[in-house]
């Protein structure tokens, strides 16, 4: 594998990761701008680990998303409590006080970044977007995936089914962190290097711009999503200056088409469904 | 002592600037409930394309006005395809395709122009006053001026017009207005053609007055915007007044007295806090626009 194609593939794998850290929250009715924050905790706590405590870098990064998702759970309670348009600008705010606060920490380097020592390749990196995905996908074939839907859908009807909707909602924000932290830790490890400046809100907004273009209805968009949005600036790479020009039209002129996003949740049952109902019944649906 | 009137000074100028791009946004948010993320590339559309005229020997006042003419252009585009097209949408869409504009201009202008940063020419050199020992600039002022008479002009068509009372009407609700017979189709640009020019006019006296500009200058700026709507209110144009020299000061401040590390964590902190303790904002809008 040449290094300019397994750059390529390392960057989708961890934009898979990021994106299903978008998406769970997406899933449940919140936007949260601040996930680029919630990777740079990741980052940098699995970096400082596999630095100076000698853990292994899977565990690194592993402990490193779980402390993503302690804070996500730390301050769950009190952003929640906002909504809509709010809540996305308080996970905002959050973000850039989390990288705000990392580049005035002298101890993981502060504004000069962080060069991590230990070195992770492609293998474990798809392993690890690969477990992600399988997370979330068993994670909504369960009531846990039919209860978060029912969230979004209609938080008041939810609620009166008896379902607690806080709970969910703050477990698919903190889950969501969590994968993010996981994101931070891969980027850390393959990359050599994290910088705090890299974690703002223009990762963010890409991050979700994966989820959203893919569509928020079904397990299949983010990974859609990030796979589109990573390879096509490559592809475009023929005309190098206009490439982010060409880019962000055919995210505008996708949106009108098709503004439920590439895939949605009826579309991939239906597909499977109806095959599998006209091998049974042997008539054309 | 007189430092500390000096930073005020300097802050509700950066503050007028932050305060013109909060109109912009807290339209949006308050007429038509969207958070317009194009808003910082047409702010950005106003800085260059008045540098890049002023470096072709056009006089800085036809300049400027070709960039707001360029910017209100592009936001009219940007209606189209972030509100015209989209009625049918989830909420998050038009923010995403809001978002793609942003991109898209930021590289057009690399395109165009490089990723450097440019600088002006001093247009108005030595137009300094010194007050009690304090230097104000002219243009500064001319500026901080400007603003507050635009938006209290914008607060007066809300107020009295017919346009304004179709406009608060849609803020109330967008369907019922149309069985109302407002032809939403007709005004809803006119929001975006006045938010365009009030993001582009103050990216033409960024330029002007802090004399430098490249292709993402209209981030940070923006999101210092989007900070000043949420401190003043969303939907309220006076509430943006007023959060812009708040968050301004707020920024020459902690530059002052913590170092320049923490700018962010100050500003960014004020908007967590007030978004959690007072999500309206200080001043207290309901969530159509208030004039």
């Amino acid at each position: 594998m040449s290094g300019y194609v397994e750059g390529i593939l390392v960057l989708l794998a961890i934009n898979v990761v990021f994106a299903y850290g978008a998406f769970l929250p997406i899933a449940a009715g919140q936007l949260n701008l601040g996930i680029a924050g919630f990777a740079a905790i990741g980052g940098y706590v699995s970096a400082f680990l596999s630095n100076n405590a000698a853990v292994p870098v899977p565990v690194a990064i592993l402990v490193g998303g779980l402390a993503a998702a302690m804070v996500a759970l730390a301050v769950a309670v009190p952003v929640l409590r906002t909504r809509g348009i709010y809540l996305a600008l308080a996970t905002f705010a959050l973000g850039e006080i989390v990288r705000a606060a990392i580049l005035n920490i002298e101890l993981v380097g502060g504004a000069a970044g962080y060069p991590v020592v230990a070195f992770i390749r492609f293998p474990t990196i798809a392993a690890f977007a690969a477990g992600v995905a399988v997370v979330v996908w068993l994670l909504f074939a369960t009531r846990f995936g039919i209860a978060i839907t029912a969230v979004h859908d209609d938080e008041r009807v939810a609620d009166l089914m008896g379902l607690n909707v806080r709970a969910f909602q703050v477990a698919a924000f903190a889950l969501g962190a969590g994968f993010a932290g996981i994101g931070g830790g891969l980027y850390a490890h393959h990359f050599s290097y994290v910088e705090a400046q890299y974690f703002g809100i223009t990762l963010s907004i890409s991050i979700v711009l994966f989820v959203l273009f893919g569509g928020t209805q079904s397990v299949l968009g983010p990974l859609l999503g990030a796979t589109v949005f990573t390879l096509l600036p490559e592809l475009l790479r023929g005309s190098a200056q206009w490439r982010y020009v060409f880019f962000a039209s055919i995210v505008i002129v996708v949106m009108v088409l098709r503004p439920q996003g590439l895939v949605t949740g009826v579309q991939m049952p239906r597909l499977f469904r109806d095959h599998r109902e006209r091998a049974r019944t042997g008539r054309a649906a | 002592m007189l430092i500390y009137f000096q930073q005020i000074v300097n802050g509700l100028m950066l503050g007028s600037i932050y305060a013109m791009v909060a109109v912009a946004l807290t339209l949006g948010m308050g007429i038509l409930r969207f958070l317009n993320f194009s808003i910082p590339g047409l702010f950005m559309i106003g800085g260059m394309l008045t540098w890049a005229l002023v470096r072709d020997a056009v006089p800085w006042p036809l300049a400027a006005g070709a960039a707001l003419l360029m910017a209100a252009v592009a936001s009219l585009v940007v209606e189209l395809f972030t509100w015209r097209w989209m009625r049918k949408a989830d909420e998050f869409v038009p923010l995403v395709s809001s978002m793609a504009f942003l991109i898209l201009f930021e590289n057009l202008a690399v395109a165009y122009w490089g990723s450097d940063l440019q600088s002006l020419p001093q247009l108005f050199a030595g137009a300094d006053w010194r007050v009690a020992g304090l230097v104000i600039s002219v243009p500064q002022v001319a500026g901080l001026i400007l603003s507050i008479v635009l938006i209290a002009g914008l607060s007066l068509i809300l107020r009295k017009t017919r346009l304004g009372r179709a406009l608060r009407t849609i803020a109330e609700d967008a369907d019922t207005a149309l069985l109302l017979g407002i032809p939403i189709h007709r005004i809803v640009p006119s929001v975006f053609l006045i938010s365009g020019i009030f993001a582009a006019l103050s990216g033409v006296l960024f330029a002007v007055n802090y004399r430098q500009v490249h292709p993402f200058m209209g981030e940070a700026l923006g999101l210092k915007g989007i900070s000043a709507m949420v401190v003043g209110g969303m939907g309220n144009i006076w509430g943006a007044i007023a959060g812009g020299l708040i968050i301004g000061c707020a920024e020459v401040m902690s530059i002052d007295l913590f170092g320049a590390d923490f700018v962010d964590i100050s500003v960014y902190g004020l908007l967590l806090l007030i978004l959690m303790v007072r999500p309206t904002g200080l001043f207290g809008a309901p969530a159509g626009a208030r004039a």
